[in-house]
Protein backbone atom coordinates (compact mmCIF):
# COMPACT_ATOMS: atom_id res chain seq x y z
CA UNK A 1 0.00 0.00 0.00
CA UNK A 2 1.28 3.59 -0.90
CA UNK A 3 0.49 7.08 1.45
CA UNK A 4 1.16 10.00 1.05
CA UNK A 5 1.39 13.40 3.26
CA UNK A 6 -1.02 15.16 0.61
CA UNK A 7 -4.03 12.92 1.37
CA UNK A 8 -4.36 13.22 4.98
CA UNK A 9 -5.92 16.98 5.25
CA UNK A 10 -8.83 14.70 2.60
CA UNK A 11 -8.79 11.56 5.23
CA UNK A 12 -9.28 13.59 8.34
CA UNK A 13 -12.02 15.40 7.10
CA UNK A 14 -13.74 12.53 6.02
CA UNK A 15 -13.54 11.27 9.38
CA UNK A 16 -14.69 14.89 11.04
CA UNK A 17 -18.53 14.02 11.51
CA UNK A 18 -17.49 10.34 13.38
CA UNK A 19 -14.00 12.32 15.09
CA UNK A 20 -17.08 14.99 16.53
CA UNK A 21 -19.57 12.26 17.85
CA UNK A 22 -16.61 10.22 19.71
CA UNK A 23 -15.44 13.20 21.50
CA UNK A 24 -18.76 14.52 22.56
CA UNK A 25 -19.80 11.10 23.82
CA UNK A 26 -16.53 10.72 26.32
CA UNK A 27 -17.78 14.15 27.71
CA UNK A 28 -20.94 12.88 27.62
CA UNK A 29 -20.07 9.43 29.60
CA UNK A 30 -18.10 11.64 32.02
CA UNK A 31 -20.41 14.76 32.67
CA UNK A 32 -23.52 12.56 32.99
CA UNK A 33 -22.06 10.16 36.10
CA UNK A 34 -21.36 13.12 37.88
CA UNK A 35 -21.53 12.95 41.50
CA UNK A 36 -22.29 9.53 41.67
CA UNK A 37 -22.72 8.28 45.59
CA UNK A 38 -20.51 5.61 46.74
CA UNK A 39 -24.08 3.28 47.16
CA UNK A 40 -24.60 3.15 43.83
CA UNK A 41 -21.17 2.28 42.23
CA UNK A 42 -22.19 -1.35 42.38
CA UNK A 43 -25.18 -0.95 40.39
CA UNK A 44 -24.78 1.65 38.47
CA UNK A 45 -20.77 -0.32 37.23
CA UNK A 46 -23.49 -3.25 36.65
CA UNK A 47 -25.58 -1.54 34.70
CA UNK A 48 -23.14 0.00 32.19
CA UNK A 49 -21.62 -3.88 31.74
CA UNK A 50 -25.31 -4.36 30.45
CA UNK A 51 -24.84 -1.58 28.04
CA UNK A 52 -21.75 -2.90 27.03
CA UNK A 53 -23.79 -5.71 25.35
CA UNK A 54 -24.63 -3.57 22.58
CA UNK A 55 -22.58 -5.80 21.09
CA UNK A 56 -25.56 -7.96 20.63
CA UNK A 57 -26.58 -5.28 17.80
CA UNK A 58 -22.77 -6.80 15.87
CA UNK A 59 -23.86 -10.27 16.45
CA UNK A 60 -27.41 -9.96 14.90
CA UNK A 61 -26.13 -8.13 11.75
CA UNK A 62 -23.33 -10.81 11.68
CA UNK A 63 -25.47 -13.48 11.88
CA UNK A 64 -28.16 -12.21 9.51
CA UNK A 65 -25.83 -10.96 7.01
CA UNK A 66 -25.48 -13.95 4.69
CA UNK A 67 -27.80 -16.96 4.01
CA UNK A 68 -24.59 -18.56 2.16
CA UNK A 69 -21.71 -18.09 4.61
CA UNK A 70 -19.16 -20.16 5.95
CA UNK A 71 -21.18 -22.93 8.43
CA UNK A 72 -18.13 -22.03 10.60
CA UNK A 73 -18.89 -17.83 10.63
CA UNK A 74 -22.24 -18.87 11.62
CA UNK A 75 -21.13 -20.99 14.63
CA UNK A 76 -18.81 -17.94 15.76
CA UNK A 77 -21.68 -15.29 15.10
CA UNK A 78 -24.64 -16.97 16.88
CA UNK A 79 -21.97 -18.32 19.92
CA UNK A 80 -21.21 -14.41 20.29
CA UNK A 81 -25.12 -13.51 19.75
CA UNK A 82 -25.73 -15.57 22.74
CA UNK A 83 -22.93 -14.62 25.16
CA UNK A 84 -24.04 -10.96 24.38
CA UNK A 85 -27.89 -11.48 25.12
CA UNK A 86 -27.06 -13.30 28.47
CA UNK A 87 -24.99 -10.09 29.21
CA UNK A 88 -27.44 -8.12 28.39
CA UNK A 89 -30.65 -9.64 29.70
CA UNK A 90 -28.25 -10.65 33.04
CA UNK A 91 -26.82 -7.60 33.34
CA UNK A 92 -30.24 -5.79 33.26
CA UNK A 93 -31.72 -8.31 35.71
CA UNK A 94 -28.85 -8.41 38.06
CA UNK A 95 -29.11 -4.68 38.31
CA UNK A 96 -32.64 -4.82 38.68
CA UNK A 97 -32.29 -7.08 41.68
CA UNK A 98 -29.77 -4.95 43.22
CA UNK A 99 -31.62 -1.89 42.78
CA UNK A 100 -35.27 -3.27 44.37
CA UNK A 101 -33.35 -3.75 47.32
CA UNK A 102 -33.43 -0.35 48.42
CA UNK A 103 -36.75 0.38 47.16
CA UNK A 104 -38.88 -1.48 49.93
CA UNK A 105 -37.40 0.46 53.45
CA UNK A 106 -39.12 3.43 54.17
CA UNK B 1 -37.30 1.50 6.36
CA UNK B 2 -33.50 2.63 7.01
CA UNK B 3 -34.98 5.84 8.18
CA UNK B 4 -37.06 4.36 10.52
CA UNK B 5 -34.27 1.98 11.79
CA UNK B 6 -31.58 5.37 12.31
CA UNK B 7 -34.44 6.84 14.38
CA UNK B 8 -34.55 3.79 16.27
CA UNK B 9 -31.37 3.96 16.71
CA UNK B 10 -31.42 7.68 17.53
CA UNK B 11 -33.68 7.05 20.51
CA UNK B 12 -32.39 3.94 22.09
CA UNK B 13 -29.31 6.33 22.04
CA UNK B 14 -31.19 8.96 24.26
CA UNK B 15 -32.75 6.10 26.49
CA UNK B 16 -28.74 5.38 26.93
CA UNK B 17 -28.21 8.75 27.85
CA UNK B 18 -31.41 9.30 30.39
CA UNK B 19 -30.51 5.44 31.99
CA UNK B 20 -27.04 5.83 33.08
CA UNK B 21 -28.08 9.67 34.14
CA UNK B 22 -31.06 8.21 35.82
CA UNK B 23 -28.61 5.38 37.72
CA UNK B 24 -26.18 7.70 39.22
CA UNK B 25 -28.98 9.24 41.62
CA UNK B 26 -30.76 6.95 44.83
CA UNK B 27 -34.25 8.08 43.45
CA UNK B 28 -34.13 7.43 39.75
CA UNK B 29 -31.90 4.85 40.04
CA UNK B 30 -34.71 1.55 39.27
CA UNK B 31 -36.31 3.83 36.31
CA UNK B 32 -32.77 4.49 35.50
CA UNK B 33 -31.99 0.75 34.80
CA UNK B 34 -35.34 -0.06 33.24
CA UNK B 35 -34.54 2.82 30.43
CA UNK B 36 -31.75 1.03 29.82
CA UNK B 37 -32.53 -1.94 29.20
CA UNK B 38 -35.62 -0.29 27.04
CA UNK B 39 -33.09 1.66 24.85
CA UNK B 40 -31.35 -1.68 24.43
CA UNK B 41 -34.34 -3.80 23.35
CA UNK B 42 -35.46 -1.33 21.09
CA UNK B 43 -32.10 -1.17 19.65
CA UNK B 44 -32.24 -4.73 19.24
CA UNK B 45 -35.54 -4.39 16.84
CA UNK B 46 -35.11 -2.13 15.18
CA UNK B 47 -31.60 -4.28 14.19
CA UNK B 48 -34.18 -7.29 13.28
CA UNK B 49 -35.90 -4.99 10.64
CA UNK B 50 -33.03 -4.38 8.87
CA UNK B 51 -33.69 -5.16 5.00
CA UNK B 52 -31.83 -8.24 3.72
CA UNK B 53 -31.16 -9.77 7.36
CA UNK B 54 -31.23 -13.63 6.37
CA UNK B 55 -30.93 -16.22 9.40
CA UNK B 56 -33.73 -15.01 11.06
CA UNK B 57 -34.64 -18.74 13.04
CA UNK B 58 -30.86 -18.66 13.91
CA UNK B 59 -31.22 -15.35 15.84
CA UNK B 60 -33.87 -15.45 17.29
CA UNK B 61 -33.10 -18.95 18.68
CA UNK B 62 -29.56 -17.27 19.88
CA UNK B 63 -31.39 -14.53 21.28
CA UNK B 64 -33.81 -16.90 23.49
CA UNK B 65 -31.54 -19.00 24.32
CA UNK B 66 -29.27 -16.08 25.50
CA UNK B 67 -32.25 -14.49 27.41
CA UNK B 68 -33.08 -17.59 29.35
CA UNK B 69 -29.51 -18.19 30.15
CA UNK B 70 -28.73 -14.42 31.64
CA UNK B 71 -31.95 -14.56 33.64
CA UNK B 72 -31.06 -18.24 34.74
CA UNK B 73 -27.55 -16.52 36.11
CA UNK B 74 -28.78 -13.36 37.51
CA UNK B 75 -31.41 -15.16 39.71
CA UNK B 76 -29.29 -17.83 40.99
CA UNK B 77 -26.40 -15.35 42.20
CA UNK B 78 -26.41 -14.94 45.65
CA UNK B 79 -25.95 -10.87 46.95
CA UNK B 80 -22.78 -11.40 48.44
CA UNK B 81 -21.71 -13.10 44.68
CA UNK B 82 -22.58 -9.86 42.71
CA UNK B 83 -19.14 -8.59 42.06
CA UNK B 84 -17.97 -12.45 40.54
CA UNK B 85 -20.89 -12.48 38.54
CA UNK B 86 -20.73 -8.92 37.29
CA UNK B 87 -17.13 -9.43 36.24
CA UNK B 88 -18.42 -12.79 34.45
CA UNK B 89 -21.34 -11.17 32.70
CA UNK B 90 -18.65 -9.02 31.82
CA UNK B 91 -15.85 -11.48 30.32
CA UNK B 92 -19.22 -12.57 28.53
CA UNK B 93 -19.53 -9.45 26.75
CA UNK B 94 -16.18 -8.98 25.82
CA UNK B 95 -15.64 -12.87 24.17
CA UNK B 96 -18.81 -11.89 22.33
CA UNK B 97 -17.26 -8.80 21.29
CA UNK B 98 -13.91 -11.07 20.16
CA UNK B 99 -16.06 -13.58 18.00
CA UNK B 100 -18.21 -10.87 15.91
CA UNK B 101 -14.63 -9.77 15.09
CA UNK B 102 -13.41 -13.54 14.72
CA UNK B 103 -16.44 -14.15 12.80
CA UNK B 104 -15.80 -11.45 10.36
CA UNK B 105 -12.07 -12.27 9.85
CA UNK B 106 -12.94 -15.77 8.88
CA UNK B 107 -15.98 -14.39 6.05
CA UNK B 108 -13.30 -13.10 4.67
CA UNK B 109 -11.08 -15.89 4.13
CA UNK B 110 -14.19 -18.08 3.45
CA UNK B 111 -16.69 -15.88 2.33
CA UNK B 112 -16.98 -12.62 -0.22
CA UNK B 113 -16.35 -10.03 3.13
CA UNK B 114 -12.27 -9.07 1.91
CA UNK B 115 -14.49 -9.05 -1.92
CA UNK B 116 -16.65 -6.11 -0.79
CA UNK B 117 -14.24 -4.38 1.24
CA UNK B 118 -11.70 -4.40 -1.49
CA UNK B 119 -14.56 -2.81 -3.78
CA UNK B 120 -15.69 -0.21 -1.38
CA UNK B 121 -12.28 0.55 -0.63
CA UNK B 122 -11.42 0.99 -5.09
CA UNK B 123 -14.94 2.47 -5.13
CA UNK B 124 -12.89 5.55 -2.31
CA UNK B 125 -9.79 6.64 -4.76
CA UNK B 126 -7.17 6.86 -2.70
CA UNK B 127 -9.34 7.31 0.59
CA UNK B 128 -9.49 3.85 -0.45
CA UNK B 129 -6.09 2.67 1.22
CA UNK B 130 -6.56 4.69 4.40
CA UNK B 131 -10.32 3.14 5.24
CA UNK B 132 -8.75 -0.46 4.41
CA UNK B 133 -6.24 0.19 6.77
CA UNK B 134 -8.66 1.99 9.29
CA UNK B 135 -11.00 -0.82 8.82
CA UNK B 136 -8.03 -3.76 9.22
CA UNK B 137 -6.80 -2.13 12.46
CA UNK B 138 -10.33 -1.52 14.32
CA UNK B 139 -11.09 -5.35 13.76
CA UNK B 140 -7.77 -5.95 14.76
CA UNK B 141 -8.92 -4.10 18.08
CA UNK B 142 -11.92 -5.65 18.90
CA UNK B 143 -10.32 -9.08 18.32
CA UNK B 144 -7.38 -8.43 21.18
CA UNK B 145 -9.25 -5.94 23.74
CA UNK B 146 -12.40 -8.14 23.89
CA UNK B 147 -9.78 -11.52 24.47
CA UNK B 148 -8.25 -9.31 27.07
CA UNK B 149 -11.49 -8.26 28.65
CA UNK B 150 -12.38 -11.93 28.22
CA UNK B 151 -9.69 -13.60 30.15
CA UNK B 152 -9.09 -10.84 32.28
CA UNK B 153 -12.82 -10.58 33.59
CA UNK B 154 -12.86 -14.74 33.99
CA UNK B 155 -9.37 -14.62 35.99
CA UNK B 156 -10.80 -11.33 38.49
CA UNK B 157 -14.18 -13.63 39.17
CA UNK B 158 -11.77 -17.05 39.98
CA UNK B 159 -9.66 -14.53 42.43
CA UNK B 160 -12.99 -13.04 43.78
CA UNK B 161 -14.14 -16.60 44.46
CA UNK B 162 -10.92 -17.42 46.11
CA UNK B 163 -10.77 -19.93 42.89
CA UNK B 164 -6.92 -18.63 42.32
CA UNK B 165 -5.45 -16.61 45.20
CA UNK B 166 -5.83 -13.43 46.01
CA UNK B 167 -2.96 -12.65 46.71
CA UNK B 168 -0.57 -10.49 43.80
CA UNK B 169 1.15 -13.35 42.04
CA UNK B 170 4.55 -12.66 40.39
CA UNK B 171 7.09 -14.42 38.22
CA UNK B 172 10.15 -13.29 37.85
CA UNK B 173 10.87 -11.18 34.59
CA UNK B 174 7.06 -10.61 35.44
CA UNK B 175 7.24 -6.48 33.37
CA UNK B 176 8.99 -7.81 30.89
CA UNK B 177 6.79 -10.72 29.94
CA UNK B 178 4.20 -8.63 30.13
CA UNK B 179 4.73 -5.52 28.38
CA UNK B 180 6.67 -7.24 25.93
CA UNK B 181 3.53 -9.23 24.74
CA UNK B 182 1.85 -6.11 24.68
CA UNK B 183 4.41 -4.53 22.09
CA UNK B 184 4.38 -8.29 20.33
CA UNK B 185 0.41 -7.63 19.98
CA UNK B 186 0.97 -4.06 18.61
CA UNK B 187 3.70 -5.17 16.01
CA UNK B 188 0.94 -7.82 14.84
CA UNK B 189 -1.37 -5.80 14.14
CA UNK B 190 0.74 -3.64 11.91
CA UNK B 191 2.17 -6.60 10.49
CA UNK B 192 -1.85 -7.78 9.81
CA UNK B 193 -2.67 -4.26 8.62
CA UNK B 194 -0.21 -4.06 6.23
CA UNK B 195 -0.70 -7.48 4.07
CA UNK B 196 -4.56 -7.96 4.97
CA UNK B 197 -4.79 -10.49 2.50
CA UNK B 198 -2.15 -13.89 3.69
CA UNK B 199 -2.82 -13.86 7.64
CA UNK B 200 -5.04 -15.75 9.07
CA UNK B 201 -1.91 -17.74 10.97
CA UNK B 202 -1.10 -13.93 12.45
CA UNK B 203 -4.62 -12.92 13.61
CA UNK B 204 -5.03 -16.19 14.93
CA UNK B 205 -1.89 -15.93 17.64
CA UNK B 206 -3.20 -12.20 18.27
CA UNK B 207 -6.42 -13.45 19.70
CA UNK B 208 -4.42 -16.12 21.25
CA UNK B 209 -1.82 -14.00 22.86
CA UNK B 210 -4.33 -11.46 24.04
CA UNK B 211 -6.08 -13.90 25.61
CA UNK B 212 -3.04 -14.67 27.18
CA UNK B 213 -2.37 -11.44 28.15
CA UNK B 214 -6.07 -11.06 30.17
CA UNK B 215 -4.68 -13.55 32.49
CA UNK B 216 -1.37 -11.82 32.92
CA UNK B 217 -2.63 -8.70 33.14
CA UNK B 218 -5.20 -9.64 35.94
CA UNK B 219 -2.57 -12.30 37.88
CA UNK B 220 -0.14 -9.61 39.59
CA UNK B 221 -3.58 -7.04 40.92
CA UNK B 222 -4.05 -8.30 44.73
CA UNK B 223 -7.43 -9.47 45.39
CA UNK B 224 -8.71 -6.53 47.00
CA UNK B 225 -8.46 -4.65 43.79
CA UNK B 226 -10.73 -6.82 41.87
CA UNK B 227 -13.60 -4.31 42.05
CA UNK B 228 -11.11 -1.41 40.18
CA UNK B 229 -9.97 -4.33 37.88
CA UNK B 230 -13.67 -5.41 36.78
CA UNK B 231 -14.63 -1.48 36.40
CA UNK B 232 -11.40 -1.06 34.29
CA UNK B 233 -12.23 -4.31 31.91
CA UNK B 234 -15.49 -3.19 31.98
CA UNK B 235 -15.00 0.15 30.17
CA UNK B 236 -12.64 -1.92 27.64
CA UNK B 237 -15.62 -4.04 27.11
CA UNK B 238 -17.33 -0.51 26.10
CA UNK B 239 -14.31 0.08 23.90
CA UNK B 240 -14.33 -3.24 21.66
CA UNK B 241 -18.38 -2.46 21.18
CA UNK B 242 -17.29 1.13 20.26
CA UNK B 243 -15.00 0.10 17.46
CA UNK B 244 -17.56 -2.97 16.58
CA UNK B 245 -19.87 0.01 15.84
CA UNK B 246 -17.21 1.72 14.03
CA UNK B 247 -16.74 -1.73 11.42
CA UNK B 248 -20.41 -2.38 11.09
CA UNK B 249 -21.22 1.35 10.37
CA UNK B 250 -23.46 1.22 13.44
CA UNK B 251 -23.58 4.56 15.45
CA UNK B 252 -25.83 2.96 18.16
CA UNK B 253 -23.09 0.70 18.79
CA UNK B 254 -20.36 3.29 18.67
CA UNK B 255 -21.78 5.84 21.22
CA UNK B 256 -23.15 2.99 23.18
CA UNK B 257 -19.49 1.84 23.32
CA UNK B 258 -17.88 5.15 23.92
CA UNK B 259 -20.79 5.95 26.54
CA UNK B 260 -19.42 3.04 28.78
CA UNK B 261 -15.87 3.56 27.91
CA UNK B 262 -15.78 6.76 29.14
CA UNK B 263 -18.34 6.30 32.28
CA UNK B 264 -16.41 2.91 32.76
CA UNK B 265 -13.46 5.26 33.45
CA UNK B 266 -14.22 7.56 35.14
CA UNK B 267 -16.02 4.91 37.59
CA UNK B 268 -12.65 3.32 37.45
CA UNK B 269 -10.70 6.54 39.01
CA UNK B 270 -13.56 7.15 41.57
CA UNK B 271 -13.41 3.78 43.22
CA UNK B 272 -9.30 4.36 43.32
CA UNK B 273 -10.13 7.78 44.91
CA UNK B 274 -12.12 5.82 47.70
CA UNK B 275 -9.19 4.34 48.64
CA UNK B 276 -6.69 6.89 48.13
CA UNK B 277 -5.12 4.98 45.45
CA UNK B 278 -4.40 5.92 41.71
CA UNK B 279 -5.42 3.45 38.75
CA UNK B 280 -2.10 3.64 37.62
CA UNK B 281 -0.48 1.72 40.81
CA UNK B 282 -3.70 -0.59 40.95
CA UNK B 283 -3.41 -1.74 37.56
CA UNK B 284 0.80 -2.26 38.05
CA UNK B 285 -0.16 -4.08 41.02
CA UNK B 286 2.06 -1.86 43.54
CA UNK B 287 0.29 -0.86 47.37
CA UNK B 288 1.24 2.44 48.03
CA UNK B 289 4.83 3.84 48.43
CA UNK B 290 5.49 1.83 51.55
CA UNK B 291 5.49 -1.62 49.97
CA UNK B 292 9.22 -1.77 49.89
CA UNK B 293 9.77 -1.12 53.94
CA UNK B 294 8.92 -3.48 56.32
CA UNK B 295 5.79 -3.35 58.44
CA UNK B 296 6.13 -2.40 61.85
CA UNK B 297 6.42 -5.29 64.56
CA UNK B 298 3.62 -5.86 66.24
CA UNK B 299 3.70 -5.62 70.13
CA UNK B 300 1.06 -5.90 73.36
CA UNK B 301 -1.16 -8.40 73.40
CA UNK B 302 -4.24 -9.91 72.56
CA UNK B 303 -7.01 -9.69 74.80
CA UNK B 304 -10.26 -11.97 74.29
CA UNK B 305 -13.61 -11.38 75.26
CA UNK B 306 -16.63 -13.84 76.56
CA UNK B 307 -19.73 -13.82 75.32
CA UNK B 308 -21.80 -13.23 78.27
CA UNK B 309 -19.13 -9.95 78.80
CA UNK B 310 -20.04 -8.51 75.82
CA UNK B 311 -23.53 -8.98 76.31
CA UNK B 312 -23.51 -7.20 79.39
CA UNK B 313 -21.27 -4.12 77.87
CA UNK B 314 -23.23 -3.93 74.73
CA UNK B 315 -26.93 -3.64 77.05
CA UNK B 316 -25.55 -1.11 78.76
CA UNK B 317 -23.99 1.04 76.28
CA UNK B 318 -25.82 4.18 74.91
CA UNK B 319 -24.20 4.56 71.36
CA UNK B 320 -22.95 1.41 69.89
CA UNK B 321 -21.74 1.15 65.79
CA UNK B 322 -21.42 -1.48 64.12
CA UNK B 323 -18.96 -2.43 61.41
CA UNK B 324 -19.80 -4.68 58.78
CA UNK B 325 -17.66 -6.58 56.82
CA UNK B 326 -17.31 -8.97 54.07
CA UNK B 327 -17.08 -12.07 56.58
CA UNK B 328 -20.20 -10.73 57.86
CA UNK B 329 -21.78 -11.16 54.36
CA UNK B 330 -19.48 -14.81 53.78
CA UNK B 331 -21.14 -16.07 57.23
CA UNK B 332 -24.74 -14.76 55.88
CA UNK B 333 -25.11 -12.89 59.37
CA UNK B 334 -26.85 -9.93 57.81
CA UNK B 335 -30.60 -10.86 59.52
CA UNK B 336 -28.81 -11.47 62.81
CA UNK B 337 -27.21 -8.46 63.08
CA UNK B 338 -30.55 -6.61 62.04
CA UNK B 339 -31.74 -8.27 64.70
CA UNK B 340 -29.09 -7.20 67.26
CA UNK B 341 -29.40 -3.70 66.44
CA UNK B 342 -33.53 -3.46 67.04
CA UNK B 343 -32.85 -5.32 70.75
CA UNK B 344 -29.98 -2.91 71.53
CA UNK B 345 -32.62 -0.06 70.24
CA UNK B 346 -35.17 -1.16 72.01
CA UNK B 347 -32.94 -0.93 75.24
CA UNK B 348 -32.71 2.26 74.28
CA UNK B 349 -29.11 2.62 72.32
CA UNK B 350 -28.58 4.28 69.28
CA UNK B 351 -27.21 1.72 67.11
CA UNK B 352 -25.71 2.37 63.75
CA UNK B 353 -23.66 1.02 60.57
CA UNK B 354 -20.25 2.35 59.74
CA UNK B 355 -19.72 1.92 56.28
CA UNK B 356 -16.67 1.83 54.93
CA UNK B 357 -16.52 2.74 50.89
CA UNK B 358 -15.09 -0.49 50.22
CA UNK B 359 -17.04 -2.41 52.89
CA UNK B 360 -17.67 -5.74 51.24
CA UNK B 361 -16.04 -6.62 47.94
CA UNK B 362 -17.38 -3.53 46.04
CA UNK B 363 -17.92 -0.18 46.62
CA UNK B 364 -21.68 0.04 47.59
CA UNK B 365 -21.69 -3.53 48.17
CA UNK B 366 -22.25 -3.48 51.69
CA UNK B 367 -25.25 -0.94 51.35
CA UNK B 368 -26.74 -3.84 49.12
CA UNK B 369 -25.88 -7.01 51.54
CA UNK B 370 -27.43 -4.54 54.55
CA UNK B 371 -31.05 -3.72 52.45
CA UNK B 372 -31.35 -7.16 51.75
CA UNK B 373 -31.72 -7.70 55.51
CA UNK B 374 -34.65 -4.81 55.48
CA UNK B 375 -31.59 -2.85 57.60
CA UNK B 376 -32.95 1.05 57.52
CA UNK B 377 -31.19 3.31 54.93
CA UNK B 378 -30.96 6.08 57.17
CA UNK B 379 -29.22 3.49 60.07
CA UNK B 380 -25.95 2.84 57.18
CA UNK B 381 -23.70 5.85 57.82
CA UNK B 382 -20.32 6.66 55.22
CA UNK B 383 -17.35 7.03 56.35
CA UNK B 384 -16.30 10.90 56.57
CA UNK B 385 -19.83 11.46 58.58
CA UNK B 386 -19.29 8.77 61.50
CA UNK B 387 -15.42 9.11 61.82
CA UNK B 388 -16.01 12.13 63.98
CA UNK B 389 -18.70 10.40 66.01
CA UNK B 390 -16.06 7.47 67.22
CA UNK B 391 -14.84 9.34 70.42
CA UNK B 392 -18.32 9.79 71.68
CA UNK B 393 -19.23 6.03 70.83
CA UNK B 394 -19.30 3.39 73.38
CA UNK B 395 -18.64 0.38 71.61
CA UNK B 396 -17.34 -0.75 68.42
CA UNK B 397 -18.63 -4.13 67.18
CA UNK B 398 -16.41 -5.41 64.18
CA UNK B 399 -17.91 -7.78 62.47
CA UNK B 400 -15.77 -9.51 59.69
CA UNK B 401 -13.96 -6.89 58.60
CA UNK B 402 -10.47 -5.71 59.19
CA UNK B 403 -8.31 -3.44 56.57
CA UNK B 404 -10.97 -0.60 57.08
CA UNK B 405 -10.33 -0.34 60.44
CA UNK B 406 -6.44 -1.09 60.53
CA UNK B 407 -4.44 2.48 62.21
CA UNK B 408 -1.82 1.59 60.44
CA UNK B 409 -3.28 2.88 57.48
CA UNK B 410 -3.12 6.38 59.18
CA UNK B 411 0.32 6.16 61.20
CA UNK B 412 2.79 3.89 59.90
CA UNK B 413 4.27 5.01 56.85
CA UNK B 414 5.77 1.41 56.34
CA UNK B 415 2.63 -0.17 56.13
CA UNK B 416 1.01 -1.23 52.46
CA UNK B 417 -2.17 0.15 53.26
CA UNK B 418 -0.53 3.35 54.22
CA UNK B 419 -3.03 6.10 53.24
CA UNK B 420 -5.82 4.28 52.56
CA UNK B 421 -8.89 5.90 54.59
CA UNK B 422 -10.24 4.18 57.20
CA UNK B 423 -12.86 3.87 59.92
CA UNK B 424 -11.17 5.24 63.13
CA UNK B 425 -12.83 2.65 65.81
CA UNK B 426 -9.64 2.74 67.45
CA UNK B 427 -10.72 6.39 68.78
CA UNK B 428 -14.02 4.73 70.72
CA UNK B 429 -14.29 3.37 74.22
CA UNK B 430 -14.28 0.09 73.73
CA UNK B 431 -13.93 -2.22 70.55
CA UNK B 432 -14.84 -5.36 69.97
CA UNK B 433 -13.49 -7.37 67.17
CA UNK B 434 -15.66 -10.67 65.80
CA UNK B 435 -13.40 -12.87 63.42
CA UNK B 436 -12.70 -16.39 63.24
CA UNK B 437 -9.39 -16.08 63.69
CA UNK B 438 -6.33 -14.24 63.70
CA UNK B 439 -5.91 -14.48 59.81
CA UNK B 440 -4.54 -11.40 58.17
CA UNK B 441 -7.15 -9.57 56.16
CA UNK B 442 -7.60 -9.24 52.55
CA UNK B 443 -4.64 -6.96 52.16
CA UNK B 444 -2.73 -9.38 54.01
CA UNK B 445 -1.51 -6.64 56.74
CA UNK B 446 -1.19 -7.26 60.22
CA UNK B 447 -3.60 -5.23 62.48
CA UNK B 448 -2.43 -3.26 64.93
CA UNK B 449 -6.10 -2.63 66.20
CA UNK B 450 -6.00 -5.68 67.74
CA UNK B 451 -3.64 -5.27 69.54
CA UNK B 452 -4.67 -1.83 70.93
CA UNK B 453 -5.53 -2.00 74.95
CA UNK B 454 -9.20 -0.82 74.08
CA UNK B 455 -9.69 -3.95 71.88
CA UNK B 456 -11.08 -7.20 72.69
CA UNK B 457 -11.57 -10.33 70.71
CA UNK B 458 -14.47 -12.43 70.15
CA UNK B 459 -13.66 -15.18 68.26
CA UNK B 460 -16.01 -17.41 65.83
CA UNK B 461 -18.27 -17.57 62.93
CA UNK B 462 -19.88 -14.51 62.92
CA UNK B 463 -23.40 -16.06 62.51
CA UNK B 464 -22.88 -18.67 65.37
CA UNK B 465 -21.71 -15.74 67.35
CA UNK B 466 -24.08 -12.97 66.95
CA UNK B 467 -27.07 -16.01 67.72
CA UNK B 468 -25.40 -16.42 70.97
CA UNK B 469 -25.05 -13.34 71.50
CA UNK B 470 -28.62 -11.84 71.24
CA UNK B 471 -29.96 -15.01 73.55
CA UNK B 472 -27.32 -13.59 75.73
CA UNK B 473 -28.60 -10.27 75.60
CA UNK B 474 -32.52 -11.55 75.73
CA UNK B 475 -31.68 -13.08 78.32
CA UNK B 476 -29.66 -10.69 81.04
Amino acid sequence: MEFSVQEIPALIESVLPELYLLILAVFLGIEVIGRVPQVLHTPLMSGSNALSGVVVIGSILMVGRAEDAHWSVLVLASLSLVLATVNVVGGFAVTARMLNMFRKKK
Amino acid sequence: METLIQIGYLVALVCFVLGIKGMSHPDTARRGNWTLALGMGLATLVTMMQPGLGNLPLILISLGLGSWWGMRMSSKAQMTEMPQMVSLLNGFGGLAAALVALSEVVDMFYGDAMVNLLMEAMGMGVLGQYYLLFYVVTLMISLAVGGISFTGSVMAMAKLDGKVSGQPLRFPMQGLVTNGLLVIMLVLTVAIATWPSYTLPLIVILMILSLVYGVLFVLPIGGADMPVVISFLNSLTGLTAATTGLLFDNRAMLMGGVLVGASGIYLTMLMCKAMNRTLGAVLLGQFNSGSGQAAREMSGQIKEIGLYDTAVLLAYSSRVVVVPGYGLAVAQAQHLVHELEKILAAKGAECKYAIHPVAGRMPGHMNVLLAEADVSYDLLVEMEAINPDFPLTDVVLVIGANDVVNPAAENDPGSPIYGMPILQVHQARNVIVIKRSMAAGYAGVENELFYDPKTRMLFGDAKAVLGDLIQAIKGL
